[in-house]
């Protein structure tokens, strides 16, 4: 199967998922450019992380104008699977595809280390793989990953099963010094309300060898491969 | 400097060297204040117009100015840094590139080079760090690498002052941004606090690239008829003389006065820079490359010209610009950041012009390669400057300077510490509070900053004794670290600079790693004071001692000098960066304790030192005194091959060694240092001697290691055939158990978690609570 | 046809969250001024562009802040138009 990763000017964790992408059987990731607008048939997208545009108005709020977005878009309303890992995410809920929207972290800096979340929902094509409840490390590398959206957005996601993974402590609890950028109810990541589309801060793609410290975002990659093999339709 | 004029128009035309370029209207006249003015001495501007053989131009002069200041043109440090080592069969690119090359192996080459910027950073911190990292990551990017790992190596002042925070937060956040926008990990550095640094910290950013051994590219401008391109970003008014400035002292206004010079990063375009460069080298359509860096177009394109023997054509009308009514003088000196020169292949220039577009960036020729080896530059076709450009280059006066040592430092080093050797109170408070010291305290506040793990390659995060980045898909490994204890080197600059070689040489053993090469960053005072140059003199020497001893040449680096404030001098600081190789990334070691009933080994010999160190520091109103600990360099040696050899034998499940803060915080480090919950540990030391120096003493030569109890008679067996001394400690304990060291003269015994408190709030207390731990200072004062 | 100066400033939604606001009240309290009850730090944006007039010039400009300029889930903003010149008809 075929899964486009999408670099914009700026992106830098493409390769990244790329590189992860290929240690699964049977996945072929090809690169799509920004400028291109023909998304040329893939099963799923990925939006990677990095600062496109340098994300020097909003994060994302600049790549969603670009020309592979319409593509992405309209892949994604027809019921297409599409992750936006960091700045994918902030890129998503830029385009509306993804509810609220997220802001400087509550520290004011950027924060880059392993963190723990935990698997809130299976019910979606990402998550199938893992247990619900299970607790995943999986490194952040954001400045802006504090999601925030109106208390009735909020209502819907959890009312909905939307929120697929919060912030936690080693041990499931979700104490507030889990919480790494002040996250509303510790949300690191929410599917849309047709759940084709994932939206998350934690890298995966940085957690799939043990020797680069955990192999807990294999799990996501693989949900992912399990759901298009099974030939839902994109 | 009241010459004739120049004889005027009618000059018929003659070769171009011999051209003079007309006066420009509305450039200042040259006078001896002008010619000062630009940091010449009436010694150089003589020599200046015998290269000439007429008066310079004010264009041309700042030309000059950029290209003798310390900063381009090494004049008061090239003669030392003839003493180091640079060769080996591994080195491929030595130094005198933007960045030294060695071969690692699997048909690949490691760039790597570290740089200063000290100046700009006293000023504005942020932009000064940021434009730091952008800098070094162009002189690796510029050889054909692309960049995998940077490196910081950092000093401030006491936390204490609230400038000082100032400056460590807007650095920190600098570095961060920059390059975790460009995406490449940061696998960590150093940072020291001491008093010696208020008001002139140092900023000095290693980067680290890989590339094919054939895809190296040198900055040359070669080939005659070739186009010179200016390449990236427009050039603006930010940063003119910014060579200048940093071969100058910082005085008290220093931080208002300068901010025009100050540039601005754009890691965004840096990182556009980097894919267009290297697609544009791997494509053929170049033939040199180099980064607009510390005087900017003059010495990219001087350069280009002096290395490949040619000459070079460049018209500044031609140069994109930011700003309107921009001289040549200007254009010449600015310093905007993420800037290329290039060399493309005539009849090229528009498959280069679309590699840039392709990346949103422009591509303007402006000039060509000639081969009359002139640096000839035209405004708009009319002569502006026209200087031969190997003079300009390489001619700059090199001075040796007669050095002696400071009286002040010798009676600090003579001083009698016998008195701090008798503690009053409880050794575990001292330990506690020590622990807390911002420099033995976790670096964690600062690397959780930085992305660690971007292109996911990252095996050993910062925090460790060095970074490690496997090697693509080889299998192999590079280890990292930047090292240099500015109080040892204070007190013996020499000694202080063999232990500052060792230390990186320690680190990364430690990891398992193979020391292989060197890049430095000389970081001294004002070389014309006596007691400066024989600083220097002397570090250099200790450390082409040392480099010699461990086969780890020295393939390049920076000098950054003038760091003085008020007439105050920074410790001396030749920071060493260290690059090693693991044959086998996956059998690198970490620096934390594993698992309850591993045995703790000490490797090397506890001696009874407490000069220099940390503890009296933090403990006796900041004094910097004693005899730093003695180097055994043989022994060094000795030790790095022993703890190799453990390594690649799978039989360590940590190594760690000892540093700031001695024995038992290195013990601490281990102990809380890694991701997982703390371990106590049972030590027993049996040394009869002042537990003050045998806990806090900073003696050189050893490593903290922890291996499985089955595999304890095997580990000893070996040291003992590497000749490295070697005895049981005790154990590691559990999760959450005592941290206790029991000596014959004394005694440590804490909970680990009061440890770990101590250890990770180090940083937290003065930078996220604001807390203003007692100043000392201010009860000296009264 | 004129030349216009619109500045537009970008400020995080009333009851939103505003880290940034509060350290720098942290700061100015620190610093002793008391008594500041609220900070909000957003952003200004300074254009220059050329409308038939200044209501066609605020208006384009709307439509940049709703599109672009300003996040509506968390930003509101404000605009402000000042004429610089006539321009010369060609």
């Amino acid at each position: 199967m075929r899964i486009a990763v999408i670099t914009f000017p700026g992106s830098n964790c493409d390769h990244d998922c790329y590189r992860a992408l290929k240690l699964l059987d049977g996945v072929e990731p090809e690169f799509r450019w920004h400028r291109d607008t023909d998304l040329g048939g893939v099963d799923a997208v990925l939006l990677p992380g990095g600062f496109s545009y340098g994300d020097y108005l909003r994060a994302g709020a600049i790549a969603r104008f670009s020309p592979i977005m319409e593509a992405v878009k309209a892949f994604a309303l027809d019921g297409g699977p599409v992750v936006g890992i960091c700045n994918g995410f902030q890129v998503l809920c830029e385009s509306g595809l993804l509810p609220g929207a997220l802001l400087r972290n509550e520290s004011l800096r950027f924060q880059s280390y392993p963190v723990h979340i935990r698997v809130e929902t299976t019910a979606t094509p990402f998550t199938s793989h893992y247990r619900k409840g299970q607790v995943l490390r999986i490194p952040i590398a954001h400045g802006e990953g504090n999601y925030h959206a109106p208390p009735e957005v909020l209502a819907e996601l959890e009312g909905d099963d939307r929120i697929v993974f919060r912030y936690c402590t080693p041990d499931a609890g979700l104490a507030p010094e889990a919480n790494p950028n002040g996250s509303a109810h510790h949300i690191a990541g929410i599917v849309n309300e047709a759940r084709n589309v994932l939206g998350m801060m934690p890298h995966p793609e940085r957690a799939v060898e043990e020797l680069l410290g955990s192999t807990d975002g294999l799990g996501l990659f693989q949900s992912l491969v399990n759901h298009l093999s099974a030939g839902a339709t994109p | 400097m009241t010459n004739a004029r120049t004889p005027g128009t009618g000059t018929p035309e003659r070769e171009s060297s011999a051209q003079r370029p007309e006066p420009r209207p509305g450039d200042p006249e040259i006078t001896p204040e002008l010619v000062a003015d630009h940091g010449i001495s009436q010694e150089e501007y003589e020599r200046i117009l015998r290269i000439m053989g007429r008066e310079p131009t004010f264009t041309e002069l700042g030309v000059f100015s950029a290209m003798w200041s310390e900063h381009c043109g090494y004049k008061n440090s090239k003669r030392l840094l003839r003493l180091l080592p640079t060769e080996a069969p591994w080195v491929i690119q030595g130094p005198g590139e933007n960045a030294g090359v060695i071969d690692v192996g699997e048909g690949l080459a490691l760039a790597f080079k570290i740089e200063s910027h000290n100046h700009p950073s006293a000023v504005e911190p942020y932009q000064g760090a940021a434009t730091g990292v952008g800098g070094i990551l162009r002189d690796i990017f510029t050889m054909g690498a692309r960049p995998i790992a940077v490196l910081d190596s950092l000093r401030f002042g006491d936390l204490a002052s609230g400038r000082n925070r100032y400056l460590f937060s807007g650095v920190v956040k600098g570095i961060g941004d920059y390059g975790n926008c460009v995406g490449i990990p940061n696998i960590g550095g150093e940072v020291q606090f001491d008093q010696a640094y208020d008001g002139n910290p140092l900023v000095n950013a290693m980067a680290l690239g890989l590339m094919k051994r054939e895809e190296l590219i040198k900055g040359e401008a070669s080939g005659v008829g070739n186009t010179l391109m200016a390449v990236g970003a427009r050039t603006g008014r930010d940063g003119i003389h910014g060579a200048t400035f940093a071969s100058e002292e910082l005085s008290e206004d220093a931080d208002e006065s300068s901010r025009p010079q100050v540039q601005v990063g754009d890691p965004f375009t840096e990182k556009l820079l980097l894919e267009a460069s290297l697609e544009l080298i791997r494509s053929g359509h170049i033939v040199g490359i180099q980064d607009m860096g510390a005087a900017g177009l003059t010495s990219s394109a001087s350069e280009m010209a002096g290395r490949a023997g040619s000459g070079v054509l460049l018209d500044t009308a031609r140069v994109p610009v930011r700003e309107e009514g921009m001289t040549p003088y200007e254009i010449l000196l600015s310093e905007s950041q993420e800037r290329m020169l290039v060399v493309a292949l005539k009849g090229e220039e528009d498959e280069v012009r679309r590699i840039l577009e392709k990346w949103e960036l422009e591509a303007e020729p402006v000039g060509e390669v000639t081969d009359d080896g002139y640096f000839r530059i035209e405004e708009d076709g009319r002569l502006v400057a026209n200087i031969p450009a190997l003079p300009l280059t390489e001619g700059c006066p090199t001075y040796e300077r007669e050095g002696s040592e400071a009286e002040e430092v010798r009676r600090l080093r003579e001083m009698d510490l016998s008195s701090v050797l008798e503690p009053e109170g409880d050794l575990s408070d001292y330990f506690l509070e020590l622990l807390a010291s911002p420099n033995v305290g976790s670096r964690r506040w600062i690397h959780d900053q930085f992305d660690t793990t971007v292109r996911t390659s990252t095996v050993i995060r910062p925090g460790g004794d060095a970074g490690v980045i496997r090697l693509g898909n080889t299998g192999r490994g590079v280890a990292a670290t930047t090292d240099c204890n500015g109080r040892f080197c204070y007190l013996d600059p020499r000694e202080g600079a063999r232990a500052a070689v060792a230390e990186a040489a320690r680190n990364l053993v430690c990891t398992g790693a193979l020391p292989t090469a060197v890049t430095n960053n000389l970081n001294f005072g004002n070389p014309l004071k006596p007691h400066i140059y024989h600083q220097m003199r002397e570090a250099v020497l200790g450390m082409a001692e040392a480099c010699r001893l461990f086969e780890t040449p020295v393939t390049g680096g920076n000098v950054s000098l003038y760091n003085e404030t008020d007439g105050r001098a920074i410790f001396p600081t030749p920071v060493i960066g260290m690059v090693g190789i693991l044959d086998d990334v996956e059998r690198a070691v970490g620096s934390t304790f594993q698992q309850d009933g591993d045995v703790i080994i000490l490797l090397g010999e506890n001696r009874e030192e407490i000069g220099a160190s940390e503890f009296l520091y933090h403990f006796h109103d900041r004094i910097v005194a004693g005899l730093p600990p003695v180097v055994d360099l043989v022994a060094e040696r000795r030790l790095q091959h022993g703890v190799l050899a453990l390594a690649e034998s799978g039989l360590l499940r940590s190594a760690h060694d000892c540093s700031e803060g001695g024995l038992a915080t290195a013990l601490a480090q281990s102990a809380v240092g890694g991701d997982g919950a703390p371990r106590g540990i049972r030590v027993k030391l049996h040394e009869r001697f002042a537990p003050i120096a045998l806990f806090f003493g900073e003696t050189t030569g050893r490593v903290v290691i922890s291996v499985r109890p089955e595999d304890e008679s095997e580990v000893l067996g070996m040291c003992r055939n590497h000749g490295v001394p070697a005895r049981v400690l005790g154990t590691v304990g559990t999760v959450g158990g005592p941290f206790r060291i029991d000596a014959p003269r004394g005694v440590i015994n804490v909970p680990v978690e009061q440890a770990h408190h101590q250890y990770y709030d180090a940083l937290p207390r003065y930078m996220d609570r604001d807390e203003k731990p007692e100043d000392p200072r201010s009860q000296i004062d009264g | 046809m004129s030349r216009f100066k619109v500045e537009v400033r970008v400020t995080p939604r009333p009851g939103l969250l505003d880290p940034q606001g509060k350290a720098v009240q942290h700061a100015l309290d620190s610093l002793g001024y008391e008594g500041v009850d609220s900070v909000r730090v957003g952003k200004l944006l300074v254009l220059e562009l050329e409308a038939d007039d200044a209501a066609a010039a605020r208006a384009r400009t709307e439509e940049m802040c709703r599109k672009l300029l300003a996040n509506p889930v968390t930003e509101d903003f404000l605009i402000e138009v000042s004429e610089l010149a006539p321009v010369e008809a060609e």
